[in-house]
C-alpha cells in the first residue's frame, strides 16, 4: 500500500484493551482481598478456594462452562447492542421471556417430534421471545425517543411477572408451589456428548456449542457485513448516519431485536439447559452481569466469549467459598468491582502511558547517547534501534562508573 | 502611555502542538489592540490564558505593570479582564438577568430586581437596548453578544477582549459594534480585538499584533500599514483573498425548490414561502445571518427535516418525499455544517467514512458482504486526489485528521460521488488560508464541471467571492435573488437585516 | 369509594416519599450535568445501611427505639453519599462513561450490601424490630375529608420528605446555589467563564443524589418495608424515580406530580389484592401494574424531552 502517511516521528507504546482489562480484573481481584480480609478471613485460600471450586476436575470444569454460556450469550448480547450505540440492560428480561417460551414449549410439545426438529423449534422459539423482548424497548426508543435504558428495566420487571404468572398457571410442580416442574432430560439442551466429557448429569450443554457459533456469527455481522456497518455506524455517530441516508430509527430497532435475542438463547440455555426448572420471582442476574462480560472483554465477541468464561469461574468457584465462611456474593462484588474499573479505564490507561512513555524517553535518551545526538531513532531500522539502545545503556553505565 | 497589558514570552503546549510559542503582546490603555492570525494560530488560547482559563508552561503576564497570577476567570474580573466570546457563554433557557449575574450573584438568595435595574443603567448608557427580562433564545445574536458585553461591564471591566466578534452579525450590526467599541474607549476602557478579518483591523483598530503558528510575527501600526503587508505577515507569503473564476455558462434547472415552508426545532416556521431555483454551472450564495433559516432550509432540501408545505424538484424529480438515500443517488451532494457531528464518523478510519454514503450499493457491499479491497482502493483514490493528510493513511481514524484535512476528505467524498448539486454550507469555517483557497477552488471547478453548487456561508466575502447570484434570507424569507456582479455589499447587508428596497 | 380512598392515600404518600426522594436526588445530579442512573443502587444501599444500623443499635438494651431510627437514616444518608462519591470520581474527574458508571454502581451496591447483610446476619434478610409508628398529626387531623386522607395515621418521615422537597425547590430557584447548577446542566463552560468551578458544583449534584437517595432507601425501610429483602431489592423503585424525573420533565412541581402518580401505582400493586374492588386481577397484573403504567406515560412525556442540555458530557 503506498498510503500518504506524515512522517511520523515514532511514539510511545500505547495501552492496549487487552492491559486496561487485565488491569481491571487485578483491581477487582485485590478488592475483594480487602472485603475477604474485612472479614477476618484469609484472602489466599479464598481465591484458592475458588478457582479449585471451579477448575479442579472434569465436573467442575462442566459445571463451569454450564454457568458460562448465559454470560457469554448475554455479554454478545451487550457487546451488540453497545457496539450500535444502545445500553442494553433488559438482558434479564430478555431472557426470562426466552425462558418461559421455550419452557412452555418443553413441557408441551407433543413427545413424537423428532429432536432435531425439537431443537430448532425452540432455538427459534428463544430467539423470537428475547428478539420481540427487545424489539420493544429498540421501538420506543426510535418512535417515542423512550431511553431504553429506563424501558429495558421496566421490561424486565414486566418478564419477571409474566414468568410468575405463566409458572403456576401453565408449569407448575404442585409439590413445590413455587417452581415449576422439571423438563425431561432429553427435552433439554443437555447431550451425551457433555456427559461423556464431563460426566453425566454435567450442567454443560449445547448452548455452549451455539454460543460458540453465536460468537463467530456476530463477529462476521459486525465486521464483514453491510448490516453490521450499517449499525456500528448509527451506533459511532448517529447524526452523520442520518446525514448519510441510513434509517437511524430501523437500525435502532433491528440492533435491540437482534441484543435481544442473543439474550433469549441465554434464557434457552439457563433454564433448558443449566436448569430445567424455572422458579417464581427470581431475576436472573447474568442479564447485568453480561454487561461486566461485555466491558471486560473490549465489547467485541471473542472478548465476550473469554471474559463469560473468566466470570463463569468465579461464578462457579464462589460456591466453595462457603466452606471458609465467606459469603458467596463476594464474587459478585468482585464483578461489580471490575465493571467500575473497566468504565473508568482513563486510570489505567493513563498509568500504563505514562510508564510506556517513561521508558520511551529512556530509550530515546540511550539512542541519542549512542548516535551522539546525530540520528533520530525514526530513521534506522529495528534492529539496527535495538543495538543502538543496548550501546547507549552501556555507556551511560560506564560514564556513571567513570564518575 | 503606559501599558495596561504585558505578556511576554508567552508558551502554551497541548499534547501533540504548541499553541503558544514564545507569545509577546503589549497593550497600552485606551487603544484598541488587534491580534491578527490565522484559524489555528493560536490566538484564542493566548486570549484564554489571559482569562485564566488556560495556566501557561512559561512566561510572565503583567497587568497595569504589576506581574500577576491569572488562577481562573475570577483572578481575570477581579484584576479588570473581561472577554467577550466566540461561542456566546449564555445558558440558553435562562433570561438576560440570569445570565449576567451568573458567578456574581450578590448573595445566596440573590436580588434580581436591582441587578436588572443596574443592568438597565449600563446599558442605556453605552447604547446597548437590552431587555433584562428577555430569555436568550428568544433574542437575536446581535443582541446575545450585546448580553456577554454586557456580562463584563456589570463585572465592572475596563479591560474587554473579544474574539472574533463580528462572525455572526450583519455588516450593520458589524458597524454598531464598531461603534460600541469606540464609546466603550470613550469611557476609558481598553480593548483587544482578535480577528482574521484585515478590514475590521483597518476600521477600528490602533495598533496589531500579528501570530503566525503560534509564534509572534510581530506588532504593527495599523494607521501606516497596508491590508496586503498585514495579510502577508499573516499567512507567511503574499496572498490574494480573490478566487480565479471564469464567467459562468448556464445549464438547465438542477434545483427548484417552490414555496417551502419548514418548522425548526421550536416548532414554529422556520423557512417561510421560500422559492429558489439554482441551474447547472452557477454557484448560488445564500446570504443571511446565523439562525435565519438557512440550516432548516438546506436540511429540508437534502431531506434531514420534513417539509410543511411547497415543493423540492432536483433534476427534474420531485423530492419532496423522497428517503436521504434516494435524493443522495439522484444526485445531491452535501458538505455539512458540522463537519465533526453530521459529515464525519470521527471514531472510525477514513475508509468507514469514505464510503458512507454507497456501502450498501454493489461496488462496497455485494450480497450484503463488504468489498474490503474495493473499499480500501476507493479511498486511496480520494486521498491522493484530495491530498487528504493523515497519521496512518486509509486506517486513520477522521478524528485524529486536522480541520482542514477532515474538510478536503468529505469534499473528496462528495465530490467523487459526481453530484448535479453539490450543497456546502460553511464549507471553510475554521479553516487555515490554505485550505480554504483549496475548498474554493473545488467548487469553482464542480461549477465549471456545469454541476450546480448552492453556497451558504455566514461571510459575507465568501458569498461574493463565489457566488454567481446571492439570495438572501431573513427570518426564514426569501429578500432577494441578486446577481453578484450588479449588487455590493451593503445592500445585501441591508437585506439581511430584512430590509428590501422598494421601487425597483 | 371513600373506604377505598381512605385506605390507598395514606398508603400512596408512603410509597411515593422513597420514590420522590429517588427522583429529587436524580434531578440535582441530572441538573448539574451528570447521568445518575444509579439511584437504584443508591437507594438500595440506603436501605441496606438504615436496617443494619438500625438492627444493631435496637438490640442493644436499653437503646431508644426512636433513636435508633434517626441514626440509622442519618447513616443511610451518608452511606449512599460515599457510593454516590465512586460515580461522582468516575463521571466528573475519571469521564467515564456515565451510563456503565451508573450501572457499575448498581451492581456494586447489590452485591456488596448482600455480602454485607450476609457477614451481619448470616442470610440475606435484614429485618428491623420495630419501624416508625404511625400518628396523626395534631389538630389538622380533625379537618374533614383532608384530615383522615392525609394527616392521619402519618409517618415522621413523610413530614422531612416534603420538608425536603420545598426546600429543594428553594435551593434550585431562588438561590445562586441553584442558578449556577442549573447553569452547569445546560452550559458548563459559561458558568466556568464566569469563574465558577464546574467541577464542585457537579460534585454537590451527585453527592446531594446519593444523601437524597440514601433518605429514600431509608424510608422504604422505616415505612411501609420493615426489612431489607436481599433477593428482590427495591424492586426498581430507583428506576421507577428516574422515569419519574423524566415524565416530571426535570422539575420539581412535575416530580411531585410523577411521583405520587407512580406512589399510587405502587400501592395497588402492593395492596391491590386485599382490597375487594381489585380481587378479580391476577396478582401478576397488579405486580406487572406500575411498571406497563411508567411505559405507557414515558411513551407520552419522552418525545419532547426537557432535559438538561450537557446532562452526561463530562466538562
Amino acid at each position: 500500500m503506498k498510503d500518504k502517511v506524515l512522517n511520523k516521528p515514532l511514539e510511545a507504546r500505547k495501552a492496549s484493551p487487552l492491559l486496561v482489562s487485565i488491569s481491571a480484573v487485578i483491581m477487582g481481584m485485590l478488592a475483594g482481598c480487602l472485603l475477604i480480609m474485612l472479614i477476618g478471613k484469609d484472602p489466599i485460600n479464598g481465591y484458592k478456594n475458588l478457582f479449585m471450586g471451579a477448575l479442579s476436575n472434569k465436573r467442575k470444569i462442566g459445571a463451569t462452562i454450564g454457568l458460562s454460556t448465559q454470560l457469554i450469550f448475554a455479554g454478545l448480547s451487550f457487546s451488540f447492542a453497545y457496539k450500535t450505540g444502545l445500553f442494553n440492560i433488559g438482558g434479564s428480561g430478555q431472557m426470562l421471556i426466552g425462558g418461559i417460551i421455550c419452557s412452555l414449549l418443553a413441557h408441551k410439545l407433543p413427545l413424537g417430534i423428532p429432536r432435531p426438529i425439537y431443537l430448532v423449534i425452540i432455538i427459534l422459539a428463544a430467539i423470537l421471545a428475547g428478539g420481540l423482548w427487545g424489539f420493544i424497548s429498540g421501538y420506543l426508543k426510535a418512535k417515542f425517543n423512550v431511553h431504553e435504558v429506563v424501558s429495558c428495566i421496566m421490561l424486565n420487571w414486566i418478564a419477571y411477572w409474566v414468568c410468575y404468572d405463566f409458572i403456576p398457571r401453565f408449569i407448575i410442580d404442585p409439590s413445590i408451589a413455587v417452581k415449576s416442574a422439571p423438563i425431561a432430560t432429553e427435552r433439554t439442551l443437555r447431550s451425551g456428548i457433555f456427559g461423556a466429557i464431563f460426566g453425566k448429569s454435567t450442567t454443560a450443554n449445547l448452548g455452549f456449542l451455539l454460543a460458540i457459533i453465536a460468537v463467530i456469527l456476530i463477529w462476521f455481522i459486525l465486521n464483514k457485513t453491510t448490516l453490521g456497518f450499517n449499525l456500528k455506524a448509527v451506533g459511532a455517530n448517529k447524526y452523520c448516519a442520518e446525514y448519510a441516508g441510513i434509517k437511524v430509527n430501523r437500525s435502532i430497532i433491528i440492533s435491540m431485536a437482534i441484543s435481544g435475542a442473543l439474550c433469549g438463547l441465554a434464557g434457552l440455555s439457563y433454564y433448558c439447559g443449566y436448569s430445567n426448572i424455572m422458579e417464581m420471582g427470581k431475576m436472573p442476574s447474568e442479564g447485568f452481569d453480561g454487561i461486566a462480560v461485555s466491558l471486560l472483554g473490549n465489547s467485541t465477541p471473542l472478548g465476550s466469549l473469554i471474559a463469560g468464561l473468566f466470570f463463569g469461574i468465579l461464578k462457579n468457584g464462589k460456591l466453595s467459598l462457603v466452606t471458609l465462611g465467606i459469603p458467596t456474593e463476594l464474587a459478585d462484588t468482585i464483578i461489580a468491582i471490575i465493571i467500575y474499573f473497566a468504565a473508568t479505564n482513563v486510570l489505567f490507561r493513563n498509568f500504563w502511558d505514562g510508564l510506556f512513555k517513561k521508558s520511551f524517553e529512556k530509550k530515546e535518551a540511550y539512542f541519542a547517547l549512542a548516535v551522539n545526538g546525530e540520528k533520530t531513532m525514526d530513521q534506522v531500522s529495528a534492529e539496527e534501534r535495538k543495538e543502538l539502545i543496548k550501546k547507549g545503556k552501556e555507556l551511560s553505565k560506564t560514564s556513571k562508573e567513570v564518575k | 502611555m503606559s501599558h495596561v497589558i504585558e505578556m511576554i514570552g508567552i508558551r502554551k503546549e497541548f499534547p501533540g502542538i504548541v499553541a503558544n510559542d514564545n507569545i509577546t503582546l503589549q497593550v497600552e490603555e485606551g487603544e484598541i489592540h488587534a491580534i491578527l492570525g490565522e484559524n489555528g494560530a493560536g490566538k484564542s488560547t493566548l486570549m484564554s490564558i489571559l482569562f485564566g482559563l488556560y495556566h501557561a508552561d512559561k512566561g510572565v503576564i503583567k497587568v497595569r505593570g504589576k506581574e500577576v497570577n491569572i488562577k481562573s476567570p475570577n483572578d481575570a474580573f477581579d484584576l479588570g479582564i473581561g472577554m467577550v466570546h466566540q461561542h456566546f457563554q449564555l445558558v440558553h433557557n435562562f433570561t438576560v438577568a440570569e445570565n449576567i449575574i451568573l458567578g456574581k450573584e450578590g448573595g445566596f438568595v440573590y436580588d434580581i430586581k436591582t441587578a436588572s435595574k443596574k443592568i438597565k443603567e449600563i446599558s442605556e448608557r453605552y447604547g446597548l437596548a437590552i431587555e433584562p427580562d428577555m430569555v436568550i433564545e428568544d433574542i437575536t445574536v446581535g443582541m446575545q453578544q450585546r448580553v456577554e458585553i454586557l456580562k463584563m461591564l456589570f463585572r465592572d471591566a475596563d479591560i474587554l477582549i473579544f474574539d472574533e466578534p463580528t462572525g455572526v452579525l450583519t455588516p450593520q450590526e458589524i458597524k454598531e459594534l464598531m461603534q460600541i467599541m469606540k464609546n466603550l474607549i470613550k469611557e476609558g476602557k481598553s480593548i483587544i480585538l482578535i480577528t482574521h478579518k484585515l478590514d475590521e483591523i483597518k476600521e477600528v483598530a490602533d495598533r496589531c499584533t500579528v501570530i503566525r503558528r503560534g509564534k509572534y510575527i510581530g506588532v504593527v501600526d495599523v494607521k501606516s500599514t497596508s491590508v496586503d503587508e498585514m495579510a502577508a505577515m499573516m499567512v507567511g507569503r503574499p496572498v490574494s483573498f480573490k478566487v480565479e473564476k471564469k464567467p459562468a455558462v448556464l445549464k438547465d434547472t438542477v434545483l427548484e425548490v417552490t414555496n417551502l415552508s419548514v418548522k425548526n426545532a421550536k416548532g414554529v416556521l422556520g423557512v417561510k414561502d421560500f422559492s429558489l431555483s439554482v441551474r447547472g454551472g452557477e454557484i448560488v450564495g445564500i446570504a443571511g445571518v446565523d439562525g435565519n433559516g438557512q440550516s432548516e432550509l438546506i436540511e429540508a432540501i437534502t431531506g434531514l427535516r420534513k417539509i410543511e408545505s411547497g415543493s423540492v424538484i432536483l433534476c427534474g424529480k420531485d423530492i419532496t418525499n423522497m428517503s436521504i438515500q434516494e435524493r443522495n443517488e439522484l444526485g445531491l451532494g452535501h458538505i455539512p455544517e458540522d463537519r465533526q457531528k453530521r459529515g464525519l464518523v470521527l471514531s472510525a478510519p477514513l475508509t468507514t467514512n469514505m464510503v458512507i454514503k454507497e456501502f450498501y450499493k454493489p461496488r462496497f457491499g455485494k450480497k450484503g458482504i463488504l468489498q474490503t479491497k474495493e473499499i480500501n482502493e476507493y479511498t486511496q483514490g480520494i486521498i491522493e486526489k484530495f491530498d487528504v493528510r493523515s497519521g496512518e493513511g486509509k486506517d486513520s481514524l477522521a478524528g485524529k485528521l486536522s480541520g482542514g484535512n477532515q474538510q478536503k476528505a468529505i469534499i473528496g467524498r462528495e465530490v467523487t460521488a459526481n453530484p448535479e448539486l453539490l450543497i456546502a454550507v460553511q464549507p471553510t469555517r475554521g479553516l487555515d488560508v490554505g485550505a480554504i483557497e483549496f475548498i474554493h477552488k473545488q467548487l469553482v471547478e464542480q461549477r465549471d464541471k456545469g454541476k450546480a453548487v448552492l453556497l451558504v456561508s455566514f461571510e459575507l466575502d465568501e458569498i461574493f467571492n463565489l457566488s454567481d447570484r446571492i439570495a438572501v434570507i431573513n427570518a426564514g424569507r426569501l429578500i432577494d435573488i441578486v446577481n453578484t456582479k450588479d449588487t455590493d455589499v451593503n445592500s445585501v447587508g441591508l437585506m439581511m437585516a430584512g430590509i428590501k428596497k422598494e421601487g425597483e | 369509594m371513600w373506604e377505598l380512598l381512605i385506605i390507598i392515600v395514606p398508603s400512596a404518600i408512603a410509597y411515593t416519599m422513597p420514590l420522590l426522594m429517588g427522583a429529587l436526588g436524580g434531578l440535582y445530579s441530572e441538573r448539574s450535568g451528570v447521568t445518575n442512573l444509579c439511584i437504584e443502587g443508591l437507594m438500595l444501599f440506603g436501605c441496606f445501611a438504615s436496617a443494619a444500623t438500625i438492627v444493631k443499635l435496637q438490640a442493644i438494651p436499653g437503646f431508644s427505639f426512636n433513636l435508633a431510627i434517626v441514626i440509622g437514616i442519618v447513616v443511610a444518608m451518608l452511606a449512599s453519599t460515599l457510593l454516590a462519591a465512586l460515580h461522582a470520581i468516575a463521571s466528573i474527574n475519571l469521564k467515564a462513561d456515565q451510563t456503565i458508571s451508573g450501572t457499575a454502581i448498581n451492581m456494586l451496591s447489590s452485591a456488596l450490601s448482600l455480602f454485607l447483610a450476609q457477614t451481619i446476619t448470616g442470610s440475606g434478610n435484614i429485618t428491623v424490630v420495630r419501624a416508625v409508628i404511625r400518628s396523626d398529626v395534631p389538630i389538622l387531623s380533625k379537618i374533614p375529608v383532608i384530615g383522615p386522607l392525609f394527616f392521619s395515621e402519618t409517618y415522621w418521615t413523610t413530614w422531612i420528605c416534603i420538608a425536603v422537597w420545598v426546600i429543594s425547590y428553594f435551593l434550585l430557584y431562588k438561590t445562586s446555589f441553584g442558578l449556577r447548577l442549573r447553569a452547569c446542566g445546560e452550559h458548563p463552560s459559561a458558568v466556568a467563564s464566569a469563574g465558577v468551578n464546574v467541577h464542585k458544583m457537579r460534585y454537590i449534584g451527585v453527592l446531594t443524589s446519593g444523601f437524597l437517595s440514601g433518605l429514600g432507601g431509608a424510608c422504604i425501610l422505616v415505612t411501609y418495608a420493615g426489612e431489607y429483602n436481599a433477593g428482590s431489592g427495591i424492586n426498581g423503585l430507583g428506576f421507577l424515580a428516574i422515569a419519574a424525573l423524566i415524565f416530571g420533565q426535570w422539575k420539581p412541581l412535575g416530580i411531585l406530580g410523577s411521583t405520587a402518580f407512580f406512589g399510587l401505582c405502587m400501592t395497588i400493586a402492593n395492596i391491590g389484592r386485599i382490597l375487594p374492588a381489585f380481587s378479580g386481577i391476577p396478582m401478576a397484573v397488579l405486580g406487572a401494574f406500575p411498571y406497563i403504567a411508567t411505559l405507557i406515560a414515558l411513551v407520552f412525556s419522552s418525545k419532547k424531552s426537557a432535559a438538561p442540555l450537557a446532562s452526561g458530557q463530562p466538562f
